[in-house]
């Protein structure tokens, strides 16, 4: 039910199928590509060069997939993405929560501390958003260098820390914003510091903007290339970047279900953080807009 | 002793002066009310007491105590607020024992406190739960359980019942009365209702523009008013103001209503009320401010001195309140209302006599708006 008044006339009717085909078609035409690779990764390669890319796989095998984790050449080296896989792991956790704890205590400083100047600082902080990251890779190398931590994951963690904090630093802003001050004042007059403040009264309530930092900050950092290729070590490098060197090592027949085993497993984690957490985003991102 | 004491406090928000000079001065178990319309600096200063926003000069002394650079927690003060801001995550007994709780108070006189507020606003079987499943009024009283769970040397209410819808306002105004009855203490009340000004204060502060116009008791500001907006912001429906002409000399006086249409109407001012500065205002133009209960029917039998001057008009609407009956009349160059008893039988367009009270009637400088007589 729509809740909306219409007369249920053919024409209506028909109407209404026309617009269910068209959202239909439109949704097949996006989750094509991951049918495509899905199916893909489980063919053993003579029915990927004999058959359809859309026809299903008669004997289905996890081969591929155990390739891609574990023996597939990433350039010189030929032990699948598995150890670039948790690399990424590596990197993510520790930047997604430094972001986001750093984040939220901008929040809850821009609005709940004012200070002179603190519209323009968050005006600035803004900016930051909109940075595209190509302008920075030369100035970061360098200063990367300066710290001592090129090519190295703490360098890479303290880039996507940077990046990030004018995203979370938005999120917790905008969050905290809408909780009434006199909160604040009212713990201020109870006795309790910054600190405790935060603790005590505003995180218990913070549950939907930090999940939506969370994910927001777990797919931006996950799905980085560009930093991960420009500041890592081989060792260190993420699983975007040994599923690029996986797909362009060109040594014999070309593996394509290897690699679209291998684009799989790059691209589970942030799918599976979506499906378990995406209530929360979508309820999160809209927090606040509505009275309720 | 004084339980707060103001002097001299000014607050700038960049170039606009919000308090100008206020000074103040309660008793230890005094009920003091700030009262006044929106931007007259009457929530300002309530922050400036609570410490929640610094003064830009002057000093703050609580139970003798210069607090003027203290952090609020070391005030020794508690504050009702009007959004009663409630710590969402926490239920209803961590709420009153969190400043308790920051106080480094042990658990078990921390339970006592608790029990002691929930006993006195009965809401013991609320205490386990969370604000969100309280009703208004129930929020209402947890909030003043927070802040009298601490006890301190004076309680802050920032228009403590604005939320609450009419009924229920009118509960807790008589509750906050016999709770501050039972329990003396001193109490700091912010309101722009005149009603909740008139009812529950020892002494009210009318404020307006940053100063305070006017302090005294209730009494004094119903009926002894110091200038023009006092007498119109307290009382409902509120004073009649009538352009007149002052008459006549010391002993003699007499203001004089011009009608466009009728001849003047002539009242005597009671010498009683006679001030010497009318002198300088004969033949000039005063206001003459009469409350809708200075006119009364014909009939009714006035206070003993005054015998009432009596005037006729042409009754223009007819508003029956239910305990009494509301009149706008013409007078002057204006309408008045008048209020008279609910058996009053008349319709919109009959002449009435009504008897004008001038022993209680008020008179002000046209100019400064200043009280005359």
């Amino acid at each position: 039910m729509d809740n909306v008044i219409r007369r249920r006339t053919p024409g209506a009717r028909v109407a209404r199928l026309a617009l269910y085909a068209v959202l239909l078609l439109a949704a097949l035409f996006y989750l094509l590509p991951l049918a495509v690779m899905l199916i893909t990764s489980v063919k053993p390669l003579d029915e990927i060069s004999a058959g359809s890319l859309l026809a299903l796989p008669q004997s289905p095998t996890l081969a591929p997939w155990a390739k891609a984790w574990g023996e597939a050449c990433t350039g010189m080296r030929c032990e699948g993405v598995g150890g670039y896989f948790w690399n990424s792991f590596a990197i993510v956790i520790p930047a997604v929560l430094i972001s986001t704890v750093v984040g939220a205590l901008n929040g809850y400083a821009l609005t709940k501390w004012r200070f002179k100047g603190s519209e323009l600082l968050f005006a600035l902080m803004l900016f930051g958003c909109f940075i595209p990251f190509q302008v920075v890779l030369l100035p970061m190398a360098q200063t990367l260098g300066w710290l001592g931590l090129s090519s190295s994951r703490a360098g890479l963690i303290l880039v996507h820390v940077i990046f990030g904090i004018a995203f979370t630093t938005l999120f917790f802003r905008n969050f905290y914003v809408a909780i009434p001050t006199e909160l604040v004042s009212a713990a201020k007059l109870d006795g309790a510091g910054f600190f405790r403040i935060f603790w005590r009264i505003l995180l218990p309530v913070s549950a939907p903007i930090i999940v939506v930092s969370v994910i927001w900050q777990f797919t931006q950092i996950w799905n980085d290339f560009l930093f991960g290729v420009a500041f890592s070590a081989h060792d260190t490098q993420p699983v975007t970047v040994a599923l690029n060197n996986l797909v362009n090592t060109s040594t014999g027949v070309r593996e394509y279900n290897v690699d679209m085993a291998a684009a799989m497993i790059a691209a589970l984690p942030t799918l599976v953080v979506y499906v378990l957490a995406g209530k929360y985003f979508v309820r999160g991102l809209t927090a606040g807009s509505v009275k309720g | 002793m004084s339980a707060l004491e103001i002097h001299e406090v000014r607050k700038d928000f960049g170039n606009e002066r919000v308090l100008k000079d206020v000074s103040l001065a309660i008793e230890s178990g005094e009920f003091l009310i700030l009262v006044g319309p929106s931007g007259c600096g009457k929530s300002t200063l309530m922050n400036a007491i609570a410490g929640l926003e610094p003064v830009t000069d002057g000093q703050i002394l609580i139970a003798d105590r210069d607090v003027t650079w203290l952090t609020p927690a070391e005030r020794d003060i508690a504050m009702v607020f009007q959004s009663y801001a409630l710590y969402p995550s926490m239920t209803v007994r961590q709420n009153i024992c969190f400043g308790l709780e920051m106080r480094k108070v042990p658990k078990d006189e921390r339970d006592a406190a608790v029990e002691r507020v929930a006993d006195l606003l009965q809401i013991t079987a609320l205490l386990d739960r969370k604000p969100s499943q309280l009703s208004g009024g129930q929020r209402q009283r947890v909030a003043m359980g927070r802040a009298l769970a601490r006890e301190p040397a004076v309680y802050l209410f920032d228009e403590p019942l604005s939320n609450l819808d009419a009924k229920l306002r009118v509960d807790m105004r008589t509750e906050i009365k016999k709770l501050h009855q039972r329990l003396g203490t001193t109490i700091v009340y912010v309101t722009h209702d005149q009603i909740e000004a008139m009812t529950l204060a020892d002494r009210i502060a009318v404020m307006r523009d940053g100063h305070i116009l006017q302090l005294g008791t209730p009494d004094e500001v119903y009926n002894d008013p110091v200038d023009i907006f006092v007498a119109g912001f307290m009382g409902s429906p509120s004073m009649n103001f009538i352009t007149t002409t002052l008459e006549g000399q010391a002993g003699d006086y007499l203001v004089r209503i011009e009608t466009s249409n009728e001849e003047a109407l002539v009242l005597p001012w009671p010498a009683s009320r006679e001030t010497p500065a009318m002198a300088g205002q004969v033949g000039r133009s005063v206001i003459l401010g009469l409350r809708p209960e200075h006119f009364s029917e014909e009939d009714v039998r006035l206070s003993e001195q005054a015998e009432g001057t009596l005037l006729e008009a042409q009754v223009s609407v007819v508003e029956p309140t239910g305990a009494d009956i509301l009149l706008r009349l013409p007078l002057g160059e204006g309408e008045v209302t008048a209020r008279v008893g609910p058996k009053c039988e008349v319709t919109p367009g009959e002449r009435l006599s009504l008897r004008v009270d001038m022993g209680r009637a008020v008179l002000f400088d046209a100019e400064s708006q200043q009280r005359l007589a």
